[in-house]
């Protein structure tokens, strides 16, 4: 595997759920392809379909029709216990509301993701866990309660967590937007050191300047791509 | 996930919420609690009834004289009529296979018995023969019984129960001393083993032997030789029914009685009536535990009810550790894990409870405390049983998330 190479490919993918009598479609008909190492940023107003594309992206979700290549391989078609597998190997998440274990330590959230798949012994996922809170500036406070922590350093343990299992691509839906300008501005700047360390990252967001940071903007506007800023 | 780290999450969780836990745990150990205390105390009742009918010969057979009736029909109630005979007594040993011996009894009340400046009325005198310890299964506890010549001597020996020994002795061995009923001198050849009170309430241990002859001769001076009831003894409590037909056909020969005249005396099997006891009592202690186990299923349903509120309470949590990669029978394990600690530890503090409990009540009412081995396992494996069972559902629900949906939950 080589830095730009195709990571995830998307091939006119289209979602469609029932609501009750309605037929939503939050995609409809998506193309597009990111490469090993890329910061991309999915920008869209609420309601455009940015989260539902983060979603098949990440395999939390399959696409109603169309093909998603991830790594080379069509994972379109698995099923839900192949999917958590794809999503453990492949995937690390941060969400905008941290959803972090409001009564565990730092250390016992970042040590979560190890549990599954193939879990090491416990010695190692917490020596796992207490090296990634070294990594995003966190060491000190291991043992500390999320409440016990400020929003953005909540947010980095959510970024230790995601990080702990080596995923290819770390993928963030609004990851600054529970935070004030400043801590929102360490994130980022976090996102593009792990970036320059070879990280693939995609970011949703509604935030212009946000996605002004990064290094490539597609534009998602009612279930469709716009077009992607550079 | 293995199941260690399985265990660990569940303890973990277990541990975050005390309270809730220690809630949810009551219920099955009030359930635990009281199916073992049942059951103890069920079984220590039937231990009581068993130790009982063992101590008035399980394999024991009365025979009474009948009612004499007068020539208008009259009865004169049961024992009114002489009609055993110490020679009856001999004959049955004799011609029936089944009964391995067999005492003649001669019964006189309300003698005084003496002994230097004490005196002591017993509640029963009774005049036996040499077979009795083996007949009621009641071994002499100090000294030896007395012998067959004694009894066809009419000798003046005696054997006596705790409760006179107590009153006439204290605590000086009555081995060899001299006790004096109706002024007649018998020398006490020994004491018989303590039996305790009776099931109707008598105390056994109040009582004198000697051989009937004396009996009969000495104490009552009469010429006839009627007796007052035979016992007889057969080897196990199954020949008894082939015992009783044997002892009536040849009894009835004995005393010539025609085909359509009604037996001149009754045969009783005291192990049949105490067997009838014992089965009621299991049905009791059976209902009881029955009762009992109601509780555990109520405490059953509020285990499930603590579990969806859990769940649900930890829908975001659940759709986290989807996203992360958990598959769906990871999280119905780590549910059902939870559940199954929960009432598995509910149900130990609730045998340790029982245990105490039963423990307490049974020394309280005098019975021997017993805890089977199997009640335990079987309460243990039925509170992790109830786990399953209850924490079934809600861990499926759990695992049916679907990551996007549970992450969104508010």
């Amino acid at each position: 595997m080589t830095a730009g190479e195709e990571l995830i490919v998307l091939e006119d993918v289209t979602k469609t759920y029932r609501l009750g009598e309605v037929d939503v479609r939050p995609l409809r008909g998506v193309s597009v392809s990111i490469r090993r190492g890329e910061l991309v940023a999915i920008q869209g107003a609420s309601g455009s379909g940015k989260t539902t594309l983060l979603n098949l992206v990440g395999c939390l979700d399959r696409p109603s029709s169309g093909r998603y290549t991830l790594l080379g391989r069509d994972v379109s078609g698995l099923d839900k216990d192949e999917l958590a597998r794809v999503r453990h190997e492949t995937f690390g998440f941060v969400f905008q509301n941290f959803c972090l274990l409001g009564r565990a330590s730092a250390l016992e959230n970042v040590e979560l993701p190890l549990l599954y798949g193939d879990a090491p012994p416990r010695r190692q996922r917490l020596a796992r866990a207490a090296e990634m809170l070294e990594r995003v500036g966190l060491g000190d406070r291991m043992t500390h309660n999320p409440g016990q922590l400020s929003g953005g350093q909540q947010q980095r343990v959510a970024i230790a967590r995601a990080l702990v299992t080596h995923p290819s691509v770390l993928l963030a839906d609004e990851p600054t937007g529970n935070l004030d300008t400043r801590a929102g501005a360490d994130i980022l700047e976090l996102f593009l050191k792990l970036n320059a360390e070879g990280l693939t990252i995609i970011v949703v967001t509604h935030d212009p300047a946000v996605a002004a940071k990064t290094r490539r903007v597609i534009l998602v506007s009612d279930g469709l791509i716009l077009g992607a800023a550079a | 996930m293995n199941a260690g780290v399985a265990l660990a999450l569940a303890s973990r969780s277990l541990q975050r919420h005390r309270v809730r836990t220690g809630l949810a745990m009551l219920g099955i150990v009030i359930g635990i609690a009281a199916v073992i205390c049942m059951v103890a105390l069920g079984q220590g009742a039937g231990d009581i009834m068993q130790a009982q009918l063992n101590a008035m010969g399980r394999n024991l057979l009365m025979i009474w004289p009948g009612a004499a009736s007068s020539s208008g029909g009259i009865s004169f109630g049961g024992g009114t009529n002489a009609s055993l005979t110490p020679g009856d007594a001999e004959a049955l040993l004799r011609e029936v296979p089944s009964l391995v011996a067999v005492s003649p009894v001669e019964r006189t009340r309300g003698q005084q018995v003496i002994h230097g400046a004490h005196n002591w009325t017993p509640q029963s005198i009774q005049g036996v023969g040499e077979t009795f310890p083996h007949v009621r299964d009641w071994p002499v506890e100090e000294g030896e019984f007395f012998t067959a010549r004694d009894v066809t001597g009419s000798a003046k020996v005696c054997l006596i129960g705790g409760t006179v020994a107590e009153n006439l002795f204290a605590d000086a061995s009555p081995l060899g001393e001299t006790i004096r009923i109706k002024n007649i001198p018998f020398r006490v050849n020994g004491v018989l083993t303590r039996k305790g009170t009776s099931s109707m309430g008598s105390d056994q241990d109040d009582i004198v032997v000697l051989p009937y002859t004396s009996c009969l001769n000495l104490l009552e001076g009469s010429s006839f030789d009627d007796i007052d009831q035979i016992l007889a003894a057969v080897e196990t409590p199954e020949q008894i029914p082939q015992a009783i037909a044997d002892i009536t056909e040849v009894l009835r020969a004995r005393h010539r009685l025609a085909p359509d005249e009604v037996s001149d005396f009754r045969i009783l099997a005291m192990a049949e009536m105490a067997s009838q006891g014992l089965e009621m009592q299991k049905t009791m202690s059976a209902l009881l535990a029955g009762i009992a186990s109601i509780s555990l299923l109520v405490g059953g349903i509020g285990i499930m009810n603590i579990m969806l509120v859990s769940v649900t309470e930890r829908t975001r949590e659940i759709g986290l550790r989807l996203a992360v990669g958990a598959r769906g029978r990871d999280i119905l394990q780590q549910f059902l894990v939870e559940a199954v600690l929960l009432t598995g530890l509910a149900g130990l503090i609730g045998m340790a409870l029982g245990a105490g409990i039963s423990s307490v009540l049974a020394d309280a009412m005098g019975w021997p405390f017993k805890l089977s081995p199997q009640v335990m396992s079987l309460s243990a494996a039925f509170s992790c049983a109830v786990g399953v069972f209850f924490g079934l559902y809600p861990a499926l629900r759990a695992a049916r998330l679907d990551p996007i949906e549970a992450l969104r939950y508010e």
